[in-house]
């Protein structure tokens, strides 16, 4: 029971330090190291420029010469430390723009995906009706198609309505719609279903009572009491968002080697894996694996500690 | 019951008739089909012909309508690229997409399935422990990168299995099958166990996460409570109300497996479907893409009423309904 | 040998991070065979970890930490779980509950006597399932043969809840811990179940726990009773004895919130044992902003009146109007409720009483019909200027507290919500200072403003409920089973809080209950509900003393009798 007679009232940050979920997080090593590493990622994604040796973009820093250099531990030249590619590019400073490229799609598409999600969710799931019908029909048919694969079809219409000569341009928003249009039915029921639970609770009723406008509770009272499942999605969905892209791209229909994320360079690594230049394609790899398994890790640490009946 | 398959029957017409559709303002809005089945230098009045042969200036529903009945009839069109009748190429390749779909499945679902139920029951012994610790990086593997490690490993480094395409097809009318002669065997194995490595990690992680839930429930704290022992709780009530979703876990994992087919028959260079898919978008061979979407679409139809048939004979809450 | 259990000394913590619970401490029982105990508390105290404790089946972090469990002569504390595997079901049966969740879904309930059976008592199938029959039919299900092959979805509550006690009698125990085996039943159900286990236990000598909240079933069914409070027995005896005569400070608070059918008392008096939340700072209403609206003309038009209210739910929707399935929730419902007084609604669930609660506050639509609020119908076009100022004038207060509240707004922004959004005030200093208040008011004090609802205990959050719903300064409040959640203590100070606001601020209640008792207590007329119509409408005393309805006669002939109480 609550002692009521204290009059000292926790701040918003004390309540967090005191959380159940910030307990969770510093007891479990993995969900710390899984955080740090997508940390150290996303900071080299921003900072990519900076800490970059080379400017893989820029052509004179680009020397054909310098082609298929091994990495320097394995014999190659000192200045370029994980080798270079085909074209003489660093692959060190190659990978950190390409993954940047990577957690850039990634991002955006989840973000696409969860607003177009969570949007329809809570109107489906507050208003009923027909709306609902017919976007719930929607998503479950397309749930029934696995996200990959409707990314790969959706990039592949969006392309062939594209001329070819800007093709490569707009690849990236292609590439972006692709992963995000693919995702949003998942959202849209985790939040439709967590919407019809919360709007049975009385405190909805209230505001109703009340004579709130069904907006602002919409707003007001679902968004906040919906968000927890949907947190827990979007982070596993950014791990299948860059494994998505890198697949497309690896595929040969997403970011065009001009300006490669890591699923581009793997593919072209991989036209050199036979000659033995293993160094293209098994760096951008384990940038790959790594980012994708902390996201992951993350995320499944998260799905774990907020929910409740597992603590 | 008859109203359930019904629903869902009505469900799978409007499903198709939305994805063709698509598959037709494909046909009709990406390039011109003129120009993809006579070339540029044509004469207008050669263009116009062949305009009025395909009924190009028909209006667009009587198009939609002769399009979709073309399609009932197996009648895709002719490839742009191929300049051959579609159905026949994917009825060409289709038995090499199925024999690695099948043998992936076995593998994934038999593994998934026997050990997520392990680990769902042996929660905290180290083998669940490592199981579990490895399906998470499981997970995190793209296709394309397993496949690609494999080669290295086994094809490149090792020259043990062969690095890409199919062979030792024997004939079976139309049906080339490679699971019949030892050399079939050898050029399934890789692809088949990349595509199989990320559903099997699903659906353990699916499995253990059911049994985990129903062995929280009520009925089970009941049962423990009569004196049950651990094995008739663990095989005969949370094993049997896991297997229910299991249901649904299957199919989610076939239509997984032809998804991701697409990726292990382009790394593999693998003649299947979906290798076609994607040679035909790099050329936006327009029929070939249709005729894919639809063919895909099909199959999910399917997968999902087998599904939900399968559902309803396990649960007697959906056979029987309330008295 | 008397004893069939007994318990000396038994203390059952949970370790936590935040420390450890001492769930039970020195808990000294016995019970003898064909001896119903009760076993009775508030939630939280500790009741049901004694029989969890007993047959060793803690939820995880819990553990007994000592004391002893001797059971027909011999320790079972400290057993091996193959041990105690022998002991469940063989020797102690339990009965849990929630009926609708006890019993595996997929598979027949036969299937599920006939293993426990065999197991139990190592019968052959043939052999099992005749004896499944008998269980059956001992626990007065009738066809037990035909029901064997159904499935727990086929059964009603009730009788799902027969199977679960027959389950429990499957292996013969001499010892059955029943764990609020009646609370998720209807009252006419409850009355079966409890006369079926009182039954079985004095034709097979069953020792019977029963761990409970509920007086009325202790009363109704033990010969003993323990009371719990905090984790410990703070008093054991007969029942005669501790209810007539109780001697604790905490059971004479308990026994005196309960709320008694036979006579109507003004307020309920000594429950300030129990919770600290009773240091009411009450505003002077006369001065006050939230006396303003105070509701003081004389004029005898009804607060709220309903003509020939209709609704049907859709029960199983089809294309063809005849295959629908429909439900009349309410059906042709008349009343008017006059100013100033509180208006009862009682009947069984599903009667549809909170129906017309969500009809009259704007929650549902309804078919046909009209609901007028003082004078000005509601119904209509809801964006009317005028229809909204007339809304505006009722409030609600639900049943559920743990849900009732957004639990993501902190107690300032909750109950300020109305205020703002109807923009009662000229500055937002005085809406904090107006939310202060309405805390003081209360009972809860203006230093919770900046706390959120997981902090506050289902009484406390039920006062968060009431300040909310008093911010838009309502005339006419609706209780729709406000108390029904709570423990009869906390029951007895939300009931004594709602009777003052009524006096100060000239409230009219429409009160929903399903607890008879509590309808008297609070409501000058009553209108009994079932299956969507009103049968009788009478005066409270009225409908206590004759009752003129065949079912009211039966509804108060189901009350648990409380002579016992003195």
């Amino acid at each position: 029971m609550t002692n009521l007679s204290s009059s000292e009232t926790p701040s918003r940050f004390a309540r967090f330090m005191d959380s159940d979920v910030l307990h969770s997080f510093l007891r479990s090593p993995s969900a710390m190291i899984a955080a740090f590493i997508t940390l150290i990622f996303i900071l080299a994604a921003l900072f990519a420029p900076l800490i970059a040796p080379y400017n893989p973009f820029d052509p004179a820093q680009i020397s054909l010469w310098d082609g298929k250099l091994p990495p320097s531990f394995a014999g190659g030249d000192d200045r370029y430390l994980l080798g270079t590619d085909n074209q003489g590019r660093d692959m060190l400073s190659t990978i950190l723009y390409g993954g940047r490229l990577s957690i850039i799609v990634g991002l955006a598409a989840v973000f696409l995906g969860m607003l177009m999600g969570v949007t329809l969710g809570i109107i489906s799931g507050y208003l009923g009706g027909t709306f609902d019908a017919i976007i719930m029909r929607i998503a479950d048919v397309q749930l029934t198609i696995p996200g990959i694969l409707l990314a790969i079809l959706i990039n592949g219409i969006g392309r062939a309505f594209l001329p070819v000569d800007v093709r490569d341009e707009f690849a990236i928003y292609v590439v972006i719609i692709a992963i995000g249009l693919s995702d949003w039915p998942q959202f849209a029921r985790i939040t439709r279903g967590a919407t019809l639970v919360e709007a049975n609770k009385e405190y909805v009723a209230s505001a109703r009572v009340i004579g709130l406008p069904s907006w602002l509770i919409m707003v007001r009272h679902l968004l906040p009491n919906v968000l927890r499942p949907v947190l827990v999605l979007a982070t596993l969905g950014l791990a299948t968002a860059i494994i998505s892209e890198a697949t497309l791209s690896f595929l040969g229909q997403g970011i065009p080697p001009t300006t490669p994320s890591l699923g581009t360079l793997i593919r072209v690594g991989n036209e050199f894996l036979f000659s033995g230049l293993w160094w293209i394609t098994l760096f951008p790899a384990i940038a790959l694996v790594i980012l994708v398994f902390s996201v992951n890790l993350f995320g499944d640490w998260l799905r774990d500690a907020l929910n409740p009946k597992l603590r | 019951m008859f109203a359930f398959i019904a629903r869902r029957l009505a469900q799978s017409i409007l499903v198709m008739a939305v994805v063709s559709a698509v598959a037709f303002s494909l046909f009709n809005f990406v390039g011109d089909p003129v120009n993809n089945m006579v070339g540029q230098d044509a004469t207008r009045e050669r263009r116009a012909e062949i305009r009025l042969q395909l009924g190009l200036d028909d209006p667009i529903p009587v198009q939609y309508v002769r399009f979709v009945s073309n399609m009932l009839q197996g009648d895709f069109g002719i490839s742009y690229r191929i300049k051959q009748p579609v159905d026949k190429l994917i009825m060409e390749r289709l038995p090499a997409t199925l024999e690695l779909v099948f043998v992936s499945a076995i593998i994934s679902l038999i593994v998934g399935i026997v050990a997520g139920v392990y680990t769902g029951i042996h929660r905290n012994s180290w083998i669940s422990r490592s199981i579990l610790s490895s399906s998470l990086i499981g997970v995190s593997l793209p296709t394309f990168i397993i496949g690609i490690a494999l080669i290295y490993i086994f094809a490149v480094h090792l020259r043990w299995l062969p690095s890409s395409g199919r062979a030792g097809t024997i004939d079976f009318g139309w049906w080339k099958t490679s699971l019949l002669s030892i050399e079939g065997w050898r050029s399934i194995l890789l692809p088949a166990i990349t595509l199989s490595l990320f559903q099997l990690t699903m659906i353990l992680r699916l499995v253990r996460a059911e049994m985990m839930e129903v062995m929280q429930t009520d009925f089970i704290k009941f049962a423990r409570a009569r004196g049950l022992s651990e094995r008739a709780i663990n095989y005969g009530h949370a094993l049997r109300n896991t297997l229910v979703p299991v249901i649904t876990i299957i199919g989610l994992n076939i239509g997984g497996l032809i998804a991701f087919s697409v990726i292990t028959e382009t790394v593999f260079q693998w003649p299947g479907t979906g290798l076609m898919f994607i040679q035909a978008v790099d050329f936006v061979d327009v029929p070939i893409m249709s005729a894919y979407l639809v063919f895909v679409a099909i199959l999910f139809v399917i997968i999902n009423l087998v599904v939900d048939l399968l559902y309803a004979a396990v649960d007697p809450r959906i056979r029987i309904g309330n008295s | 040998m008397s004893e069939l259990l007994k318990i000396t000394d038994l203390n059952v913590e949970f370790v936590t991070r935040r420390g450890t619970i001492k769930a039970a401490q020195d808990i000294n029982l016995t019970v003898a065979p064909g001896e119903v105990l009760g076993l009775v508390g508030e939630s939280g105290a500790g009741k049901s970890t004694i029989g969890n404790a007993i047959v060793d089946l803690l939820e995880h972090p819990g553990r007994v930490a000592g004391g002893s469990i001797m059971f027909q002569g011999e320790e079972i504390r400290g057993r091996t779980e193959a041990e105690m595997r022998s002991i469940r079901g063989d020797r102690i049966g339990m009965i849990f509950q929630d009926p609708q969740t006890a019993l595996n879904p997929l598979m027949t309930i036969g299937d599920q006597l006939v293993e426990t059976i065999i197991k139990t008592r190592g019968y052959d199938q043939k052999r099992a399932v005749e004896c499944a029959i008998e269980l059956l039919e001992g626990v007065g299900i009738d066809n037990a043969d035909l029901r064997l092959k159904a499935y727990p979805h086929q059964f009603s509550g009730g009788m799902r809840q027969r199977v679960v006690i027959a389950l429990a009698l499957a292996g013969k125990p001499d010892l059955v811990i029943a764990d609020e085996p009646t609370t998720a039943l209807d009252v006419s159900i409850q009355a079966q179940i409890l006369d079926l286990i009182k039954q079985l236990c004095e034709e097979r000598q069953l020792g019977v726990i029963i761990v409970t909240h509920d007086i009325g079933v202790i009363a109704s069914i033990a010969t003993r009773v323990a009371v719990m409070y905090r984790g410990k027995i703070v008093e054991t005896g007969k029942v005669a004895q501790i209810l007539g005569d109780p001697q604790h400070e905490y059971t004479k608070a308990l026994i005196s919130a309960v709320p008694r059918a036979d006579k109507k008392y003004h307020r309920f008096e000594a429950v300030d044992y129990i919770e600290g939340g009773a240091s009411r700072k009450p505003i002077d209403i006369a001065t006050h902003w939230l006396g303003k609206a105070r509701h003081q003309s004389e004029d005898e038009t009804p607060a709220v009146s309903v003509k020939n209210l209709d609704l049907s739910f859709t029960l199983q929707n089809a294309l063809l109007k005849k295959n629908r399935k429909m439900l009349r929730a309410v059906n042709d419902v008349n009343f008017d409720i006059k100013p100033g007084e509180t208006f009862g609604i009682v009947g069984e669930s599903g009667s549809g009483k909170s129906t017309i609660a969500r009809l009259i506050s704007g929650l549902y639509t309804p078919d046909h019909g009209e609901i007028s609020i003082q004078g000005q119908s509601v119904l209509g076009n809801q964006r009317d200027p005028q229809v909204k100022q007339a809304r505006r004038k009722l409030q609600m207060i639900f049943q559920d507290p743990y849900s009732s509240l957004n639990s993501r707004m902190n107690v300032m922004n909750i109950v300020a919500e109305p205020i703002r959004f109807y923009k009662l005030t000229s500055s937002e200093a005085e809406t904090r200072q107006i939310v202060g208040d309405l805390l003081d008011h209360v009972g809860l004090g203006a230093a919770v403003a900046n706390r959120y609802p997981h902090e506050f205990s289902g009484g406390q959050r039920q006062r968060i409920s009431i300040a909310r719903a008093l911010a838009t300064r309502p005339q006419i409040l609706i209780c729709d089973e406000p108390t029904s959640a709570l423990d009869v203590s906390i029951q007895a100070q939300i009931l004594n809080l709602l009777k003052d606001l009524q006096e100060d601020l000239g409230l009219t209640m429409l009160f929903i209950s399903h607890d008879l008792p509590v309808i008297r207590q609070t409501c000058d007329r009553i209108a009994v509900m079932r299956s969507g119509q009103i049968c009788e409408l009478a005066e409270t005393e009225e409908l206590f003393n004759n009752p003129q309805h065949e079912y009211s006669k039966h509804l108060l002939g189901l009350m648990p009798k409380l002579d016992l109480l003195g």
